[in-house]
């Protein structure tokens, strides 16, 4: 039997989810736009947490920041998982290129043993550091509201897992694939006093219960510092000291970093000009923060790049934060 | 000198496990203040077994790729316009259902996976339950797009999420799932990375991939096939959590135990849904519910408990219950629907003689003495234009949520009716693991947001079912009542060009 | 003894996955079934590098498996070689 279909009939009824169109209008929407607008659970939830009795699964109350509408927090890259795994394989294959390149022509032997040890000392226990930018970040993938910025967190959570790693291989390629550089590393993050203010810092941002302070406290402060000192300072240092060939190793935390500030660019500018009460409350943040990471990267950032470099780094933190409105 | 290789093994603990570190500076106990209450004890971390050894490098990669694969099906899909090749507009309700009841599971699990992920104290579970959660976020994404351009076709799609937090028959899978992510983080993992993603995950995907398969709708089975492969890790976790449990203590076993006869049994109520699909709202049928749950519970779950057995782990006692209601499950459970589908968004219909013939032999204890006479009489009536709709509210059970229609097993004819007082009022049950579950943790149970309660205290709309339905966001006659005479029948009948 | 399975989409890599399962694992079941191919055996069944990638005809990676899987019954041990899922009664 054949069957014939009319197609002059195959017309859509409708373009999109209701709550699309409300939204957005009776026209198709974008896959971004489905996979995130009004996913969240808001309404007539069953039981309260046995961890929170106070509050309900979902619950906005979780920060003293306040939104009319959490879906404001659009990513400026609208990453939703498709597009966000496929942007990051192509990262990781550029690295992984990058790492058997360096294996393959002996760099990692090759190289001054001075650096090296520098870079065991001073770089490879940002691994560590990298696992409290892991969980900072999901605890608001966890109890943050709407899809819009939980999401983003997530990727950012998964993100700094992998520079975990990637953090961890370097020093593979240093030693040999003994693992011994790593233990050395961790040696350094848990006595050495270059390190102990960061390790103090991490260590404190995990008990901060309101999960957009631990995104202001991690992803802003911490990390516009952190960035700022190795992606860019450091870097500098390396083309000047023979050190070149491990920029290949530290492309993909490099690029993934300026992926990233985009979006929470953007979190903290629509954050911070929806409200007096937001942008006073972020302020109150950064002033806690920004003083306990002054303190935490003074012997880091010294033993790094030198006295200024601190400095300087917080010059970029600062115009960061005038470009989003706020002036500390 | 060439670099030794570390093996998979070896590096991968290099790469995850020796992240974490004692910390000096705060109290551990501040940054993982949940890992106590249950009563679990964790005497060491370091036993824990990674059930798979993939680093973010890999989980990009070869996600990556699947995703690929998967969107260029979609868009083949949409571009051919796929939705006409399935084997009957009514197979679309059963998509329905899935995108209504369970992809907002998906997102429920998604965040309570981020939860265990953040909070338990081991990094190489954490690393796992982070990895699940981001997995199930790509679950609730690709069912969104998978569905997309069936919503641009059938009715009851476009408000899934508005009615998965308001409908009556919804908030059995809503609470479901918030029951596990209001737990504490040990009991999450257990009621969802080992009882629902391993023990019963296969009766719930395999009917609803198969289905599609035997029906036509290549979207559904490519998302479903691209996602089981993120499920054979997850049910890996599923595996080691409860194996590192029992190993850690055995004051755990108890504990695990309870939350095993709980979860197995929460989780068999809610493929209540499923076993209603699978023998009346596919076409082609794939096999019976008791065929399935033969294959995918008796005999593998057979397998899983001899494995336990020396942990001290026993099948819980209601699986000679589950044995006989088998052969009922299925037929009451679309009884409840075919009467109540006035306030559903998904249609239904009365058996044809040839699915009724297919039930007889698929149930020959009970088929034909229980239930083709009262599917007879709704025929009877639907031919004299008197379609039965029931104009009463059901009863729910206060723990599973489900319309109380299940029966005693000693008398099919008889509905098994359970209750319990607490603090001065009564609350009902279907059964009496139910009202175990809730005799246990009455405190948690009692809040419940009975749909049927809510609608009798007025806060679903108002007074009358019209002001429910607004409430609801269904517009009567579209994606409610029965399959015949509903637009996406009539639109059915014009695309394929027969009268 | 308990049987344990493994799933795989029904596409071109898989075909050369599971006739490398048949040829180290004498006495596994194949099923054939919509968009799916089944592989049952008793006990345990190894999934080796070296033979996917001879019938391949290339150098595979034994995690790229996880493009094509679909489920598996049993506990897994993997290794940089091979794949393998076992019970353990």
């Amino acid at each position: 039997m054949t069957i014939e279909i009319k197609t002059s009939t195959l017309k859509p009824i409708r373009n999109t989810y209701a709550h699309i169109e409300r939204r957005f209008g009776d026209k198709p929407a974008t896959r971004y736009q489905e996979a995130t607008y009004d996913v969240h659970s808001t309404h007539n939830f069953h039981y309260k947490p046995l961890w929170d009795q106070d509050r309900e699964i979902n619950d906005p109350s979780r920060t003293a920041v306040v939104m009319r509408d959490w879906y404001d927090l659009k990513d400026p890259r609208q990453f939703y998982y498709g597009p966000y795994v496929q942007n990051r394989s192509k990262m990781q294959e550029n690295a992984e290129n990058n790492f058997k390149f360096f294996e393959k022509r002996g760099l990692g032997e090759s190289l001054d043993s001075s650096l090296r040890e520098k870079i065991i000392e001073l770089v490879i226990p940002m691994r560590h550091a990298e696992v409290a930018a892991n969980l900072n970040n999901m605890y608001g993938t966890a109890h943050g509201t709407g899809t819009a910025v939980t999401q983003a967190l997530i990727y950012e959570a998964m993100d700094r897992f992998g520079n975990a790693q990637y953090f961890s291989k370097i020093g593979l390629a240093l030693d040999g694939n003994t693992g011994d550089s790593l233990a050395t590393a961790k040696e350094h993050w848990m006595s050495n006093p270059a390190w102990q203010g960061v390790r103090a810092y991490c260590e404190k941002t995990l008990t901060i219960k309101d999960w957009f302070e631990a995104f202001i406290a991690q992803d802003i402060v911490l990390d516009t510092l952190i960035n700022d000192l190795y992606y860019r300072q450091f870097d500098e240092w390396l083309t000047q000291n023979n050190g070149r060939d491990l920029l290949l190793l530290m492309e993909f935390m490099q690029d993934r970093a300026k992926d990233s500030q985009r979006w929470s660019d953007s979190v903290l500018k629509v954050v911070v000009s929806e409200s007096e009460h937001n942008a006073n409350q972020v302020l109150a943040w950064i002033s806690t923060w920004r003083i306990r990471a002054q303190e935490a990267l003074e012997p880091l950032a010294s033993a790094l790049l030198g006295d200024k470099a601190l400095a300087d780094a917080f010059a970029v933190l600062e115009k960061r934060l005038t470009k989003v409105g706020l002036n500390c | 000198m060439s670099p030794k290789k570390l093996n998979l093994k070896d590096k991968y603990k290099l790469l995850t496990r020796d992240l974490d570190w004692e910390f000096s500076y705060e109290d551990r106990k501040e940054a993982f203040p949940y890992e106590e209450f249950e009563g679990i004890k964790i005497t060491d971390w370091d036993k824990w077994e990674d059930p798979f050894r993939l680093t973010m490098e890999s989980y990009w990669k070869y996600q990556a790729e699947k995703e690929k694969k998967l969107y260029a099906i979609y868009d083949a899909f949409a571009q051919n316009n796929g939705q006409t090749n399935v084997t009957d507009a009514r197979y679309v309700n059963a998509l329905k259902l899935f995108l209504t009841g369970v992809s907002p599971g998906e997102h429920a699990a998604h965040l309570g996976f981020a939860f265990t992920g953040r909070q338990m104290g081991g990094i190489g579970a954490r690393v796992a339950a982070q990895m699940q959660s981001i997995d199930e976020l790509r679950h609730i994404q690709t069912q969104i797009h998978a569905m997309s351009h069936y919503n641009k076709f059938f009715d009851g799609f476009d408000e899934f999420n508005h009615m998965h937090d308001r409908l009556w028959y919804l908030s059995v899978p809503k609470s479901f799932f918030e029951d596990a992510r209001t737990a504490g983080p040990f009991e999450f993992m257990i009621a969802i990375g080992f009882s629902f993603e391993y023990v019963l995950t296969n009766l719930l995907f395999v009917p609803f991939m198969s289905g599609a398969a035997y029906n036509g709708d290549m979207a559904t089975v490519t998302f479903g096939f691209s996602a089981q492969s993120d499920e054979a890790r997850h049910m890996t976790l599923g595996l080691e959590i409860i194996k590192f449990l029992l190993e850690q203590h055995e004051d755990n076993l108890p504990i695990v135990q309870k939350w095993l006869d709980k979860w197995l049994w929460r989780g068999y109520r809610l493929l209540t849904l499923v076993a209603m699909m699978m023998d009346y709202m596919l076409p082609q049928k794939v096999m019976s519910w008791q065929e399935a749950w033969e294959l995918y519970f008796e005999d593998a779950a057979g397998a899983l408990f001899k494995d336990l057995e020396r942990y001290g782990i026993k099948m819980p006692d209601y699986t000679d219950t589950i044995k006989q209601e088998k052969e009922h499950l299925s037929h009451q459970a679309w009884w409840i629907f075919y009467q109540y589908t006035h306030a559903a968004a998904f249609h239904t219909w009365t058996p044809s003689a040839e699915e009724m013939d297919w039930l007889s032999e698929k149930y020959p204890d009970t088929f034909d003495k229980y239930y083709r006479p009262r599917w007879e009489l709704a025929a009877e009536m639907e031919a004299k234009g008197e379609r039965f709709y029931t104009t009463g509210l059901p009863q729910l059970c206060q723990t599973c949520q489900i319309p109380m229609a299940f029966t005693e097993m000693s008398d099919p004819t008889q509905v098994s009716y359970r209750e319990s007082i607490y603090n001065d009022e009564r609350f009902h049950f279907c059964s009496d693991p139910c009202k175990s579950i809730f005799d246990n943790e009455p405190e948690k149970y009692v809040n419940a947001w009975l749909p049927v309660h809510q609608i009798l205290q007025g806060n679903c709309g108002g007074g009358g079912l019209d002001k429910v339905m607004e409430y609801y966001h269904l517009d009567d006659g579209v994606a409610n009542l029965d399959f015949e005479g509903s637009p996406d029948a009539e639109r059915w009948k014009d695309w394929k060009g027969v009268a | 003894m308990s049987r344990v399975q493994i799933a795989f989409q029904d596409n071109d890599e898989s075909r050369y996955i599971v006739a490398a399962i048949k040829q180290d694992n004498a006495t596994a079941v194949v099923h054939y079934e919509p968009a799916m191919i089944r592989v049952e055996n008793e006990g345990s069944l190894i999934i080796k590098r070296d033979t996917v990638s001879e019938q391949i005809g290339m150098e595979w990676d034994v995690q790229a498996l996880h493009i094509n899987l679909i489920t598996l019954t049993g506990h897994i041990d993997e290794d940089d070689d091979y794949f393998k899922i076992m019970w353990n009664n």
